[in-house]
């Protein structure tokens, strides 16, 4: 029941393409001042999987991908392709390729002489090479841009540029860091669903980097969630969305209201908590956790609802404020412990909402609309 | 529409009416400093040669130009070419041409270290590669001196420790002259090299080794085509005055290697013979241009080939 809206993670579906156990980067600044830029981590990333590292600036996200790549080697830990240890060898040794979020085209060189720079070192066949090249070109659709100088074209172009260079070498793992933040709003949603539909296409395991939580959430299959130069949680984007495991997850991806409660009784993935004000609900488990006693219970604003009566509540406040923000209505609810409340409702046409500031309101949490975090 | 059009290039006559207007001062000190002297070099040339130096003015000859390349028998007027005059050219172009890939092969690696050091080091090591242009090139060149002649430094060293038992002559050869110039002229070659490898973006470089480049690949493929207009001012630089170099070839290549500009030295000087040190002169000059010309044409066609 309150696990009935999880995501089903199966970690034997798929075979690992990479493994990174308990990879740990130290920096020497230069005050020789050691900075941690990524602290015993570890991660499995599936084949034909498009994996997301989400989380804010200098969490480590780049460090992780680098590492990937080659471009920095590990203090600590290995990083396993195929099973084999990569973490030492030289970025030219790896089938592995990278979309640069600057994309690092070669101003030098054509389009079409950039997208064939992989293959050419690879020493392919001339006309292999030109096969290639015009296949890439066909597939982020700019074959009439072949001959054109980089310095030539938009940067929406130099992009799937960059994206079919990365991809003519046919590398088993691409790494993107966070190709899509220079493009603006409306070419970055047109990117998004190309690279949905390259990845599909070639089969090939993206390692997404991005801080945009939306874009995640649309496009992975799997999101890891960065924190301070450690992974706190990995999961479908159902999984990290409705079932965080940590405050800073729950708080980083979407909105989120916490409130203290006890745990009374658990069984399976759920729990029986009775929330500080009194009321008791079933809220869902971090997977394989057991918390008992003290715990803070999450609960999304559109996962509440504003009760009909204030007798069958779950909390009751007053209303603050009511933001109408089009699709929704945000309700600011203040709880009789002085915290705050946030409701999402979505609008309809035909009934007058009536929500006056200061008005005495009830918030219905349904069993299976919350959950319990770690910490 | 057509209106705004005027405006434009209305505009357009006037920039340019003011980019002249400001760029006046300059031409004058060029048309002042370079092309009069030229002018009057050209002049000299063409004149008959006077019989204590000097020329006789007004008097026009095409001796000096003749003298440039050939010279008459003095007994049976037989003309033949001018050996000496030839082969001091040839040595000059060819020590101008060696110093320019010495000083480049070295100046390379230089520039590339110092491009690549942090930021707040890198004004330490550009200042350190400026410290010999403090001092006169001629005190420059006698320290030089110093260090190679046969009871230098260097000799006297390499015997002590039994390296060898008698001196190499490296004074007043070839060598001496290319190691003089070499020194002289590295910061020329090392400053220009420093300004584009300082503006290369070693994402780049990142990129070439993603795509499956090795270490030479990536400097031939991508670092060196993209720093070519640093090399070739370098090369410029450097090959200009070594090819002219006077100071150098005179103190370290003593009397016995000459090159053009002692040639040209030895007609105003001692030679008495101004018509043909100025037609050497013009020749030089001519020299300089064509040699510019094959090389930017060269280098701009292998930047056309490669994309
Ligand atoms: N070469 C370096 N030397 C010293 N510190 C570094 C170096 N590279 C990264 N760091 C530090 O390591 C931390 C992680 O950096 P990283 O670039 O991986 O962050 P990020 O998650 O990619 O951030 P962003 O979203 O801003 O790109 C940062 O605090 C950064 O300052
Ligand atoms: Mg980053």
């Amino acid at each position: 029941m309150a696990g009935a809206n999880r995501g089903i993670t199966d970690l034997t579906a798929g075979k690992i393409a990479i493994k990174a156990r308990g990879i740990t980067k130290v920096f020497h600044g230069a005050g020789n001042a050691a900075f941690k830029a990524l602290d015993r981590v570890s991660v499995s990333i599936r084949e034909n999987e498009f994996f997301t590292l989400l989380g804010p600036s200098g969490c480590g996200k780049t460090t992780l991908l680098r590492l990937i790549a080659g471009f920095e080697y590990p203090d600590e830990g290995e990083i396993l392709l195929d099973g084999k240890d990569i973490a030492l060898l030289t970025p030219h040794q790896r089938p592995v390729n990278t979309v640069f979020q600057s994309y690092a085209l070669f101003p030098h060189m054509t389009v079409g002489e950039n997208i064939g720079f992989g293959l050419e070192m690879l020493g392919k066949p001339r006309r292999e090479i030109a096969a290639r090249v015009d296949e890439m070109l066909r597939l982020v659709r700019m074959e009439a841009l072949k001959d054109r100088r980089t310095s030539q074209i938009s940067g929406g172009q130099q992009q799937r540029v960059a994206l079919a260079r990365a991809l003519a070498p046919q590398p088993k793992v691409l790494l993107l860091d966070e190709p899509l933040s220079a493009l603006d709003y409306k070419l970055r949603k047109e990117m998004q669903v190309e690279l949905k539909r390259l990845q599909h296409e070639t089969g090939i395991t993206f390692i997404f980097v991005t801080h945009d939580q939306e874009e995640a959430l649309t496009m992975s299959d799997r999101i890891a969630v960065m924190s301070g130069g450690s992974i706190l949680q990995v999961g479908t984007p159902r999984e990290i969305y409705d079932s965080p495991d940590k405050r800073f997850v729950a708080d980083f991806i979407g909105e989120a209201n916490f409130l203290p409660a006890t745990v009374l009784s658990a069984s399976g993935d759920a729990a029986k908590v009775a929330l500080g004000a009194g009321a008791e609900i079933v809220a869902g488990l971090p997977h394989g956790e057991r918390p008992d006693g003290k715990v803070t219970v999450m609960v999304r604003p559109e996962h509440a609802e504003i009760a009909s009566g204030t007798s069958g509540a779950t909390l009751a406040g007053t209303l603050e404020s009511a933001v109408y923000l089009g699709t929704d209505t945000h309700l600011n609810v203040r709880l009789g412990d002085g915290s705050s409340f946030v409701v999402r409702r979505q609008n309809d046409r035909c009934t007058e909402a009536g929500f006056v500031p200061g008005m005495p309101i009830g918030v219905l949490i349904r069993d299976g609309a919350a959950q319990v975090l770690k910490y | 529409m057509a209106q705004a059009q005027d405006i434009i290039r209305a505009a357009a006559r006037r920039d340019i009416r003011n980019r002249w207007w400001l760029s006046s001062p300059a031409l004058a000190i060029i048309f002042l400093a370079a092309i009069g002297p030229l002018f009057v070099v050209v002049l000299y040339s063409v004149m008959e040669k006077g019989s204590y130096g000097d020329v006789k003015y007004w008097q026009f000859s095409g001796q000096g130009w003749f003298e440039v390349l050939f010279e008459r028998d003095m007994f049976d007027n037989t003309v033949s070419l001018a050996d000496a005059h030839l082969s001091i050219l040839w040595r000059s172009v060819k020590l101008a041409a060696i110093t320019t890939v010495v000083t480049l092969i070295l100046g390379f690696p230089t520039a590339y270290f110092i491009a690549t050091r942090p930021r707040h080091r890198r004004d330490l090591w550009l200042f350190l590669i400026t410290i010999p242009f403090w001092t006169n090139l001629l005190i420059r060149t006698f320290a030089i001196q110093e260090v190679f002649r046969n009871e230098g430094l260097l000799n006297v060293v390499l015997m002590k420790v039994g390296l060898i038992d008698k001196p190499i002559q490296i004074m007043f050869t070839d060598a001496a002259i290319l190691l003089g110039m070499g020194y002289v002229y590295l910061p020329l070659m090392v400053l220009p090299l420093y300004a584009s490898l300082e503006k290369f973006d070693f994402r780049l470089a990142e990129a070439a080794a993603d795509l499956y480049a090795g270490g030479f690949r990536i400097l031939s493929r991508v670092i060196v085509p993209i720093v070519r207009p640093g090399i070739i001012a370098g090369s410029i630089l450097v090959f200009i005055p070594s090819l002219g170099s006077y100071v150098t070839p005179r103190l370290l290549g003593g009397g016995k290697s000459l090159m053009l500009g002692n040639l040209i030295e030895l007609q105003f000087g001692q030679g008495r013979n101004w018509p043909l040190g100025a037609a050497l002169s013009i020749s030089l000059t001519a020299i300089v241009m064509l040699s510019l010309l094959v090389y930017v044409r060269a280098s701009s066609k292998t930047e056309v080939r490669h994309g």
